[in-house]
């Protein structure tokens, strides 16, 4: 019939013996979350122009904004003059020795909380009233308790990050699904193997999207307390460029900020990934 | 003489209803709920034993008993002489919601039950691998439940419960959730299976030819509280292939099942407005 598909022989034979398993599983994924994330690419441009033109066109005073070119370039020097390094080093430590701590605390404490509700009954008042108090006010008592020290910033970070993961920690052992927990029963699971091999894994997912939140807290909480009384990490370093009207090294310091936070965040969502390779995303499912 | 290999003598079951929930049981106000009262049965040893009724008539909650999942308010369930307090080797359990840990592979899944008896690695692995190609499943050991289709997933299940050797198949509406066409090929599947291990299974279902094709007899519950009206032998010849369905003697015993079960969803519904959220 003339509604024949015609493929040359050779096309057939070349198309057949192309291997695409490792593209599809490897280099097709990329590029499509490459594709979703360039998407946002044009508003912040969009945003860096504002910031250059503003000041260049004497809108805004380049004393107080100096334009992003400006900022750029000082952050270019600073890197690789290497005086910022030092400061992102001890504030990226401090962060990750006030999370690991909660990290360390939290997630025991809510898996207690959420599975005994005695022991929730009794906790959880001073629970809720802690965690409403905002960190920041703490710090002044973080402060007269520990000292100028390092002990005061670890403390303040440890307390911020602290609240997420619990409260992740206790709603993912308490949406445990019952079903699971009657299978792992019928089947003879001990207490013991109950919470190793169904509680732990099925609370992994909310404790992970805990860790991503007190992570991001920690490394807000760092910056905040730097700028009382520390002599490093950035949070010093933004605070006395400021001081000594060092303008453009305060800029290029929140910048540095922000890409730190965006690292991170992108860090922590992979992490988060990884951990919950098991749930497979929407529309992954091989038969539907 | 066929042994009895489950007995219920005299079982009743309530449950307390929520705080500030009430029920009317023939114009008296309750807490609690009565979900079975005076509910004998006895099951043979190998026997295919299926249990119809209205919702809301215990037939789940029976299964609970018989798994040592709960334990009668009075009455005994006897599993081999011994009453049932809490769960034994002796009885799986396969639910309607297939109830697969997400994050294990279908072959692990299936050695989970093994790993509490303290099965070894290696000899799990094998068991599993038997029941994966006894379903077919063979090349999807690696899978994870979400890459597997509902149909996929609910053979795993069974595959799972059949792994530590049950004396008792425990199944509450497995295929339920099932599309048509894929619950009739698990039924061939499952009777094929079952008529290859003489495990003895008691099984729920809301569907009468579910029931007809797989029973030795049906047990009709009355509406809540539950009890056994009416115990329906299932005189089809054995082995059951897909033919049978559309005979005149399916039909025949088709009849005779509804016949003892409409009364009962009648009356359930007008009760099911009442439907309670209950707790133990």
């Amino acid at each position: 019939m003339s509604e024949e598909l015609v493929v040359p022989a050779g096309v057939v034979q070349k198309a057949r013996t192309i291997d695409c398993t490792w593209y599809n599983n490897r280099i097709a994924p990329l590029l499509e979350g490459l594709n979703t994330w360039s998407r946002g690419i044009p508003l912040v441009l969009a945003f860096f122009a504002l910031w250059e033109a503003l000041p260049r066109l004497g809108i805004i005073d380049t004393l107080f904004l100096p334009p992003f070119s400006t900022t750029v370039q000082t952050l270019f020097d600073l890197i690789v003059s290497g005086k910022l390094l030092m400061h992102v080093i001890v504030s990226l430590q401090r962060s990750a020795i006030g999370f690991g701590l909660a990290f360390l605390i939290s997630v025991p404490f809510g898996f207690l909380m959420g599975w005994y509700n005695k022991f929730e009954r009794y906790t959880d008042l001073l629970v809720q009233s802690l965690r409403n108090v905002s960190t920041f006010a703490l710090l002044p008592i973080f402060l007269l308790l520990f000292g100028l020290g390092e002990p005061s910033k670890i403390a303040i970070i440890f307390y911020g990050a602290s609240w997420q993961l619990l409260m992740n920690t206790i709603s993912g052992v308490k949406s445990v699904d019952q079903i699971y927990i009657k299978a792992a029963k019928s089947m003879g699971a001990s207490d013991w193997d109950l919470f190793r091999k169904v509680i732990l894994p099925a609370s992994i997912p909310s404790i992970a999207i805990g860790a991503r939140l007190g992570a991001k807290i920690s490394l807000m909480v760092v910056i905040a307390a730097e700028m009382i009384g520390a002599k490093s990490g950035l949070g010093f370093f933004i605070q006395n460029a400021q001081f000594n009207f060092m303008v453009p090294e305060m800029y290029a310091g929140i910048l540095a900020l922000a890409i730190l936070g965006l690292v991170v965040n992108y860090l922590l969502v992979w992490v988060e990934k990884k951990t919950t390779y098991w749930k497979g995303e929407i529309g992954s499912s091989l038969l539907g | 003489m066929v042994m009895d290999i489950i007995i219920a003598e005299k079982v009743n079951k309530k449950f307390q209803l929520k705080q500030g929930q009430n029920i009317n049981n023939n114009g008296v106000a309750s807490n609690q709920i009565e979900v079975l009262s005076g509910f004998d049965l006895k099951i043979k040893k190998g026997e295919f034993l299926v249990l119809v009724g209205p919702s809301g008539s215990g037939k789940s909650v029976f299964l609970d008993l018989v798994g040592g999942l709960s334990n009668p308010t009075s009455g005994v369930v006897y599993l081999d002489d011994k009453p049932v307090e809490a769960p034994s080797s002796k009885t799986a359990y396969v639910f309607q919601q297939y109830a697969l840990f997400p994050w294990r592979t279908a072959l692990s899944n299936i050695e989970f039950g093994l790993e509490s008896r303290g099965v070894l690695k290696e000899e799990r692995v094998k068991i599993a691998r038997e029941l994966l190609s006894l379903f077919g499943l063979s090349d999807f050991e690696d899978r994870f439940p979400y890459q597997l289709s509902g149909g996929m997933q609910q053979r795993v299940a069974i595959a799972r419960a059949l792994a530590t050797k049950p004396e008792v198949l425990l199944m509450d509406e497995p295929f339920a959730a099932l599309d048509a066409q894929t619950r009739e090929i698990l039924q061939n599947e499952l009777i094929r299976i079952w008529e290859g291990t003489q495990t003895t299974v008691i099984f729920v279902t809301h569907s009468i030819d579910e029931a007809v094709f797989l029973a030795d007899r049906v047990a009709v519950v009355t509406a809540r509280p539950g009890r056994i009206k009416e115990i329906i032998e299932i005189d089809l010849p054995r082995p059951r292939n897909a033919e049978l369905r559309s005979s005149n003697e399916f039909a025949a015993n088709r009849h005779k099942v509804w016949g003892a079960l409409k009364a009962e969803v009648n009356k359930a519904q007008q009760d099911w407005k009442l439907a309670p959220v209950f707790t133990e």
